[in-house]
């Protein structure tokens, strides 16, 4: 089966993303495909690249990072509501005249076009949230 | 393109928090996509359609004239929980547009009918 996720809040204060994460490893581990993974709201905040929790905790930015690595999977982040939380690549900061870059490795950021699109494609897209 | 039956799913007051806010914006794009788009609106979710916000001591947007652009969209099914206006004391009179109210189990059973259901 094709999944989408959509994942609504950010990491740490919830735990709708590390709820999401650990569903798309079930996902992967029953052998089926993960279309995309689109972060909006808060969630757009899982792909800030200077995260930095104490040490004997988890660190769910570069978990997903390496998910996106290992299993070649597209993880989209709303560009509204990253421009709203300050999270920026190389092109919003030019567009912006931002003067630095925050997305993590693994990430793109896009528009919610792509949000509807895996909505479309997927056979289910499921939503983690408040 | 293949046209999927979208509901959205809106269970949060209208200020507070951004949810309504940004679920409008994904509203409007799945409309812009022409997806078969549906609102549902339960618990504080009613207080978004309810008449004359004013939000300027809050300094932020309101909601009322963006309700009216979703018919430019042809956007027309808007569902709203009947007990969830009669929990707040609210009738389809106080709502700032035009809405279909049916009981809790009648929208479930439109749910079910629902290719993607996105909540906020």
């Amino acid at each position: 089966m094709k999944f989408a996720i959509l994942v609504n809040e950010g990491p740490y204060t919830h735990e709708a993303s590390d709820t999401a994460y650990q569903f798309a490893k079930a996902v992967l581990a029953k052998g089926h495909e993960i279309f995309r993974i689109f972060f909006y709201h808060d969630g757009v905040n899982n792909a800030t690249r200077l995260t930095t929790p104490p040490q004997d905790d988890r660190n769910i930015v570069s978990r997903w990072s390496k998910l996106a690595e290992e299993h070649k999977i597209d993880l989209v982040v709303c560009v509204a509501a990253a421009q709203r939380r300050g999270i920026v690549d190389e092109g919003e900061m030019k567009r912006n005249g931002k003067d630095a870059t925050n997305l993590a490795p693994g990430f793109r950021i896009s528009g919610l076009g792509q949000l509807i699109e895996a909505g479309i494609q997927c056979d289910r897209l499921v939503v983690f949230g408040d | 393109m293949s046209v999927k039956k979208f509901m959205f799913v809106n269970r949060k007051a209208p200020y507070g928090t951004i949810y309504a806010w940004e679920a409008l914006e994904v509203v409007l794009i799945a409309a812009a996509f022409e997806q078969d788009v549906s609102l549902a609106f339960l618990d504080d979710g009613v207080f978004q359609l309810k008449k004359g916000h004013n939000t300027k001591g809050i300094d932020t947007k309101a909601f009322e004239k963006t309700w009216g652009a979703l018919e430019d969209y042809d956007i027309t099914k808007l569902y709203v929980a009947a007990e969830s206006l009669a929990e707040r004391g609210l009738t389809a009179d106080d709502l700032a547009v035009p809405v279909e109210v049916l009981s809790r189990s009648e929208i479930g059973k439109l749910m079910e009918e629902q290719d993607v259901i996105l909540s906020f």
